[in-house]
């Protein structure tokens, strides 16, 4: 039996995460197939194509995929969904609202975010904010996973030779519309996707000192995040909040700055390759989990980071 | 409208939990048990709706053990009109709760289901989509703003982009995110009048629900834990190391 892997997409490009997908459903075994399912989406069709290990990618190219909005998305894998051992999908905002519904539908149980696949049927997911993992067995005739893409290496992106398919759509029911997006703008590397983040925390003080991290970041090619303390304080907004309650990253490197390094925040990190922790407070958590540690005042720090990354020779 | 509330009994956020040396599962034992975070403002939601005219009547439900009763509680004090208790000692999944939900709307034809967006023990996301699947209802999860229309309403969800806003048919499901309110304490008297409110209970047997479990969980271990490193004098000795010996700049 094969396994169908839901693409992760803007409509015009192939998200890097659905190549961690694709590693996960590779280790499950059988054919990779893969589902595009948007609109004008045709060179997202294209890019999965020639990602390694997928053999067949099916386009469902319509209006009422646009947004892959739960209700129409549901209609449409349902069905296709019977013809596989597993279906995937990245466990981001547009996977977590979709795929629950999907699985309702097929009367199977979903296994939520898993960090690896240790057989066909068996996986490893952390509960409790990550603070346990939890090996879990499904009996159920067909698996519906979502993907924690960090914890999986991500397929190549070039490689593979898959047959396209165009497939039919399977109507909208008209239960749910768009209306509007409002979404954050910014010239700088998306969260998680990025390969180095700047987070600030409540030591920030106000939104007002965030350009401080910023001016690093843009030297970096960062991203910049944040800690929920600072989300909640106004600082930044909330699609900028790391953790358990925010983003899940695991980027080359963290890092933090101004954070204690609470739980939910540190749910959110910790499986970043190195994380460095800059704060005043030498007691603050976030230093026992650190490669690189900094116990300084970050107003001062941080000014000198920019200075020193300025005087670095290009690597 | 009738508004139905999804209430968890769940460990207390601020407890760090231990898993078992046998690794069965975290240790529940003489540990704070509260009510989930997210249902917490699921609850306040439909207070505010219920302040502002749209709602005439909150009913709570919650799922589990006996102990389930104190959550249900939680949210009478809180300001719910009545609460359902759908008993049993079994491990539930995502999918049975939402079949229990499922029952539950069918007796009592709610508007409006409104859950957390999910549990902090699990942490599954599931149970608000997988109900308004079984339901064939419209969903909006991640909520942070809801407003009402002529049989419709307007959910901005909070997307991994910034925020997003839809337009759903009523009857629908929506799922609470963090900004959608800040949950209000309960006072004494209302505590006090909360346990005179009504609760009733069932068993998912009275409701027709198949509670058999689709999952196994094998084991339940300590995540893999990072070592401390070391402590940097300063900004030029930490940029040094980034690219020399990490070689991540």
């Amino acid at each position: 039996m094969s396994v169908l892997v839901i693409a992760e997409h803007d409509n015009a490009e192939l998200k890097p995460s659905t190549l961690a997908a694709v590693t996960a459903a590779t280790a499950l075994g059988g054919d990779v197939d893969v589902l595009v399912a948007g609109s004008g989406c045709a060179a997202v069709g294209e890019a999965a194509a020639k990602v390694t290990g997928v053999a067949k990618v099916m386009v469902a190219d319509a209006p009422e995929y646009t947004h892959m909005l739960a209700e129409p998305m549901a209609d449409l894998v349902v069905p296709l969904a019977r013809n596989y051992a597993a279906v995937l999908a990245v466990a981001n905002t547009v996977g977590k609202n979709f795929m629950p519904r999907v699985a309702a539908l097929l009367d199977v149980s979903q296994i939520s975010e898993i960090s690896a696949v240790v057989s066909p049927d068996t996986f490893i997911r952390p509960i409790y904010a990550g603070n346990a993992m939890a090996t879990v067995q499904s009996s159920d005739a067909i698996k519906v996973i979502t993907v924690r893409a960090t914890g999986f290496e991500k397929a190549a992106a070039e490689g593979g030779s898959a047959a396209v398919e165009s497939i039919p759509a399977a109507g909208d029911q008209g239960l749910s519309s768009f209306v509007s997006d409002e979404l954050s703008k910014s010239e700088r590397p998306e969260l998680t996707a990025a390969k180095i983040i700047i987070s600030g925390g409540r030591g920030m003080q106000s939104g007002d000192n965030f350009p401080i991290i910023e001016a690093v970041a843009d030297l970096l090619g960062a991203a910049v995040g944040a800690s929920r303390a600072a989300v909640d304080a106004g600082f930044v907004p909330n699609d900028y909040q790391v953790g358990q309650t925010g983003k899940v990253v695991a980027p080359e490197l963290y890092i933090a700055v101004g954070i204690s390094g609470a739980i939910q925040h540190l749910a959110g990190m910790k499986d970043s390759k190195v994380i460095v922790a800059i704060n005043k407070d030498e007691e603050a958590p976030i230093f026992q989990i650190a490669d690189y540690g900094l116990v300084a005042d970050l107003f001062k720090a941080v000014p000198e980071l920019e200075e020193e990354l300025k005087k670095l020779p290009p690597a | 409208m009738k508004v139905l509330v999804a209430v968890k009994r769940v460990v207390d956020y601020n407890v760090k939990v231990r898993v078992k040396s046998d690794q069965t599962g975290v240790d529940l034992s003489n540990v704070k048990m509260s009510m989930n975070p997210f249902d917490e403002i699921a609850v306040e939601e439909a207070l505010r709706m219920k302040e502002a005219g749209t709602v005439d009547e909150i009913i709570a439900v919650s799922i589990g053990v006996q102990q389930c009763q104190e959550t249900i509680r939680t949210a009478l004090a809180m300001g719910a009109d009545r609460g359902i208790l759908v008993k049993t000692d079994e491990v539930i999944e995502p999918l049975h709760v939402a079949k229990v939900l499922k029952a539950v709307v069918d007796e009592e034809q709610p508007g409006l289901v409104i859950l957390g967006k999910q549990a902090i023990d699990d942490d599954c996301n599931q149970t608000g989509q997988m109900l308004a699947a079984l339901l064939g209802w419209p969903q909006g999860t991640f909520a942070s703003k809801i407003e009402f229309a002529d049989g419709t309403a307007n959910v901005t969800r909070e997307v991994d982009g910034g925020l997003q806003t839809l337009t759903l048919k009523l009857p629908m499901i929506v799922t609470t995110d963090l900004r959608l309110n800040e949950p209000r304490y309960a006072s004494l008297p209302n505590i006090m009048k909360a346990k005179k409110k009504p609760i009733d209970e069932k068993t998912p047997e009275d409701l027709g629900v198949d509670m058999a479990p689709r999952l196994t969980t094998l084991t339940v271990a300590e995540p893999p834990k990072r070592v401390a490193g070391v402590i940097v004098a300063d900004a030029a000795e930490l940029v040094q190391k980034l690219r020399n010996e990490a070689g991540v700049i």
